[in-house]
């Protein structure tokens, strides 16, 4: 890992500025995997074509192409803002999003009259929506790589975005049902007759953010250790406060909101980039005992007081047994399973599956829903493609020379990987089913536009990491350091703003 | 702050190692399950895609598919309505099927093994042929007369079976449970209403889904007295010989005597044995158990098929529709000794002896054969393919068991035949066959009606058995066994003519 997090290639490839390496910018790698891509999102449409509708018609090419022209304008932003950025993160990104946009439209072939099917718009039914939220949510993301030339200036709003994060997450509590719950968790905000954002999505990379300045700035006072206890450091009582702080919220979360999905993700995104300020594992002992703890005890208040714990309790109840009531409480998860199970291992094939037997394919589901029609094989690629996006933003974290941006990069990368596990885990009982989306495949702009900001952000930090020191340079003045092979080994700076 | 960035990456590969065992275990160790789980839509739809087979009673379909149209492409109908419901069963939108329907599943499905060269054409020409088709034993004629009389018994009964079944190969010519219902609306493809019809059924206090013929049981009265006699027979006994009887009698340690039907039964202090089945005398057959012992008893009554709980009623090959078992009862006292009272009561059928319409059909049938032998009870005749020419599976009698010897049979046969001649079970005679029975009256409670039963057997005029069968009418009160005698004998009447058409 460490030989590989080094930026700059083989020492053959020396420049034109002699004495310096030149870090190869490997943009023409990612425009090639780029088309590689959009080409199997085109295979992907044709197939489900020639499958849903016997034919393959003249224009199923067309969303494929529609997407390839947005990836390939971010690509060229790219180029130009960032050319140093990790070259295999746009592809990725931008295949789990295709396969998305056809899955949904798909779900549309699924959903139309027969008569209807072979004359199915563009930019109609779900799978559109996603394509225009898909414009929408790569403008933004190119928007912010134009805005921020250096992840450090982010740290400058650190604490308006912490306040934003914790606002963002508390406005689905605080509004009536009616304005913020579907399917029983209360995670949106409704604006009738207009739509619902689900303003979490964009709250985690709010919150994460402050949480990374916080710790950066704290991590000295957070690492000191009072007790030793089985070889594990443990912090001070009194540093316990801020641990402390986040967990409640998260309980809140849990019991308001009705969503252990969130509260685990803002929670485990918390001890993680705690664990990683403060490379103390009893962080992380703590944090597990302390969630675990909360989760067990809202699950006996669930049994016992019911009320605000009843919902948890519930849930719990379906995951331990789900088939107890298949046509009730355990419908869901149940159609989720059989349609998983259905698939075996190779699946029916795209366009062969019945995502209309399962209840909310379009969102929640989805990797259900296309787990029926490309099997374990297909899902395991899916997983495999989500491990790289994630191990890339800890290789820009680990590349980069900054506390705040190896926090930034790593808690992003770390909360996208768990939001994955999150809500795959809960599809196939693995752990109790939260509605959590699945990143760049489930239907929603909000969902949508916060992942690829999230992907911006570490397309800045990993341009930021693999920059050649006396290239192109900054808007920031970076300190002079030795060759970019070394760097990921120098000593970290802390910054103030 | 790299140590901790690393471990994180070898946590988040964890988590997906995690999700990728589970994955396996539901996408390809559970995977078969869940593809056929009962809950799963899509077993449903794809079902529905291929025509069902037909299941047919003399040539006529009495369970077919008919196109729809709709998501559903063939909507399951029963055009018999309530008179075949407890053979057929329903096949459902959601849940399992039932009767026939299910037991047959796969063959009607096209999805059988056995079908699969048939599939395999199928994939070639490009055709559709659909599931096989199901054929089965019964005799329409019979049936439908079964259905009829029972419900239209003239002693009132709400409950009640009737089977009968062919003693030479076992085949099973009607087969009828009352109340029935209709299962046509079961197999909705309305889920709602599906759902609503089976729920009124199930909640029903008569149990119209109950199949009486097979998995109910009941005190059998006198029809025991059959089992009796044959056990009489094997040891020493003969038609003739005079066995203590009476008006009434108290076996040791019972309370209350055993009396008979009516004064003018058997008052002399002794009978024939003839005499006693003739007139179903009950202090006769009370005092031959209580000589014979509780050991004979019970063994005779096993040798019939007593006591057998996986008897099942469908192919010949493999399971069936479950035949519920025949009790004899203990007749023991706590401390293990006999019972007198209770054998007593249990040699005319009462006390804890249980008894299925079924097992009363195979005791006549043993009878009725000429070597005293009970053929294994079937319902389906042939699997034909969707091509309606390749015979899949054509039944293959087979022996169940051999309870009593031919000499054994020759004298029940001859008693039983004198029964219907001038004994208790005249309305069962049907002119130009020979027939044979027992009737039976049983105490169903201290405050509800008796039960009338009557098993009995044809038989053409050089002996050959030609149809053996069991009526049970439930709490039908005074009169019950003669009626059931009556319906008994038009059911055999309609299945001899039946059979001599085909």
């Amino acid at each position: 890992m460490t030989a590989a997090a080094v930026p700059a290639a083989s020492p053959a490839s020396t420049g034109e500025q002699s004495g310096v390496r030149l870090a190869r910018s490997r943009r023409n790698a990612e425009l090639s995997l780029l088309l590689l891509a959009m080409v199997l999102v085109a295979a992907y449409a044709a197939m489900v074509e020639a499958k849903a509708l016997d034919t393959i018609t003249s224009d199923f090419w067309i969303p494929a192409a529609a997407l390839g022209l947005v990836f390939l304008g971010l690509h060229l932003v790219i180029r130009w803002l960032a050319p140093y950025a990790d070259p295999a993160l746009l592809p990725a990104v931008a295949l789990l999003n295709g396969i998305g946009v056809g899955f949904l439209r798909r779900y549309d072939l699924a959903k139309a009259a027969p008569a209807e099917r072979e004359d199915l718009a563009i930019f109609a039914g779900t799978g559109g929506r996603q394509l225009a939220w898909t414009l929408a949510a790569v403008v933004l993301a190119a928007g912010l790589l134009a805005v921020m030339r250096d992840h450090r200036s982010l740290s400058r709003y650190a604490y308006t975005l912490g306040l934003a994060g914790i606002v963002l997450v508390m406005i689905p509590a605080m509004l009536p049902s009616r304005f913020s719950e579907i399917n029983g968790a209360k995670l949106w905000i409704i604006v009738p007759g207009l739509g619902q954002i689900q303003p979490g999505e964009f709250a985690k990379l709010a919150l994460l953010t402050f949480f990374a300045y916080y710790l950066v700035r704290k991590r000295e006072v957070l690492s000191l250790a009072s007790r030793r206890v089985l070889g594990i450091d443990f912090p001070r009582g009194r540093d316990l406060g801020p641990v402390l702080v986040v967990w409640i919220v998260s309980l809140l979360v849990l019991i308001f909101e009705k969503d252990l999905g969130t509260s685990l993700l803002y929670f485990g995104m918390f001890v993680v980039t705690l664990y990683i300020a403060t490379e103390r594992v009893s962080w992380l002992l703590i944090g597990l005992i302390l969630f675990f703890g909360g989760a067990y005890l809202a699950y006996v208040l669930g049994s016992t007081v019911g009320g605000p714990f009843a919902n948890f309790y519930d849930r719990a109840q379906i995951w331990l047994d789900p088939f107890a009531e298949p046509y009730d409480r355990g419908y869901q998860l149940v159609q989720g399973l059989l349609t998983l199970g259905t698939g075996g291992l190779f699946g029916a094939g795209p366009g062969g599956g019945q995502p209309t037997l399962l209840p909310e394919v379009q969102t929640d589901f989805i990797f259900a829903g296309i787990g029926e029609e490309i099997g374990l094989f297909g899902l395991s690629a899916l997983l495999v493609i989500y491990l790289l996006i994630v191990e890339r933003g800890l290789r820009a974290a680990l590349a980069v020379r900054d506390s705040f941006g190896k926090l930034l990069a790593g808690g992003l990368a770390f909360t996208l990987g768990l939001q994955v596990f999150v809500i795959v885990g809960g599809i196939s009982k693995l752990i109790p089913l939260t509605g959590q989306t699945t990143p760049f495949l489930s239907a929603g702009g909000s969902s949508l536009m916060a992942n690829w900001l999230l992907i911006a952000v570490l397309l800045r930090v990993s341009d930021g990491a693999r920059r050649p020191v006396t290239g192109g340079g900054g808007p920031a003045a970076r300190p002079a350091g030795g060759p970019p092979e070394q760097l990921h080994g120098a000593q970290t700076e802390v910054i103030r703003p | 702050m790299n140590a901790p960035l690393r471990r994180v990456g070898v946590v988040v590969i964890v988590l997906f190692g995690l999700l990728f065992a589970n994955l396996n275990w539901i996408q390809a160790y559970k995977a078969d399950e869940y593809r056929n789980s009962d809950y799963n839509g899509r077993v449903q739809v794809a079902e529905y895609d291929r025509k069902r087979g037909n299941i047919e009673v003399g040539g006529t379909a009495y369970a077919l598919s008919k196109e729809t149209g709709g998501e559903l492409k063939y909507q399951r109908t029963y055009p018999g309505g309530a008179m075949y419901a407890h053979v057929l069963g329903w096949k459902p939108v959601n849940g399992s099927a039932s009767g026939i329907e299910r037991l047959e599943n796969d063959f009607l499905a096209g999805t059988s093994d056995a079908l699969i060269a048939s599939r395999i054409k199928d994939m070639f020409t490009g055709d559709e042929t659909g599931g096989g088709n199901v054929l089965l034993t019964l005799s329409k004629r019979a049936q439908e007369t079964a259905f009829k009389q029972l419900n239209d018994n003239e002693v009132g009964a709400t409950k009640g079976a009737a089977i009968a079944i062919d003693p030479r190969t076992g085949a099973v010519q009607a087969l009828v449970s009352m109340p029935s219902f209709d299962p046509n609306p079961l197999a909705s493809h309305n889920s709602t209403e599906a759902d609503r019809a089976y729920n009124t059924l199930e909640k029903d206090k008569e149990r119209p889904l109950a199949n009486r013929a097979l998995s109910e049981t009941l005190p059998p009265g006198s029809t025991f007295k059959i089992i009796m006699a044959a056990a009489a027979l094997e040891n020493g006994v003969g038609q003739q010989t005079r066995i203590p009887a009476g008006s009434s009698y108290t076996a040791p340690g019972a309370g209350q005597p055993i009396r008979n039907a009516a004064p003018s039964i058997c008052p002399e202090s002794q009978v024939t044995l003839r005499e006693a089945v003739t007139e179903s005398c009950n202090t006769g057959f009370a005092q031959l158990g209580v000589r014979l012992g509780a050991d004979k008893v019970k063994e005779k009554a096993k040798q019939f098929g007593f006591e057998q709980d996986d008897l099942t009623v469908g192919q010949l090959g493999e399971g069936g529709l479950p035949v519920a078992a025949s009790r004899t009862g203990d007749m023991q006292n706590p401390d293990g000794s006999t019972d007198q009272a209770a054998l007593a009561q249990s040699s005319i059928g009462q006390n804890n002896v249980r008894m299925t319409p079924l097992q009363g059909a195979l005791i006549a049938a043993a009878v009725a054969n000429n070597d005293g032998k009970q053929m294994r009870p079937y319902l389906v005749k042939q699997l034909l393919g969707p091509d309606r020419t390749t015979v899949y599976d054509a039944a293959q009698p087979r022996e169940l068991r051999r309870p009593i010897s031919g000499q054994v049979a020759a004298d029940l046969r001859d008693m039983m035949q004198n029964v219907v001649k001038e004994g208790t079970g005249r309305r069962a005679a049907i002119d130009g066959f020979v027939v044979g029975g027992k009737t039976g009256t049983a105490e169903s409670g201290p405050n509800t009606p008796d039960h009338g039963w009557f098993i009995g057997f044809a038989l053409d005029k050089d002996g050959t058995p030609l149809s053996a069968v069991c009526v049970e009418l439930e709490q039908a009160g005074s009169g019950g066994s003669a009626e059931a005698a009556r319906i008994a004998g038009r059911i055999m009447a309609a299945a001899i003519a039946d059979s001599g058409r085909r």
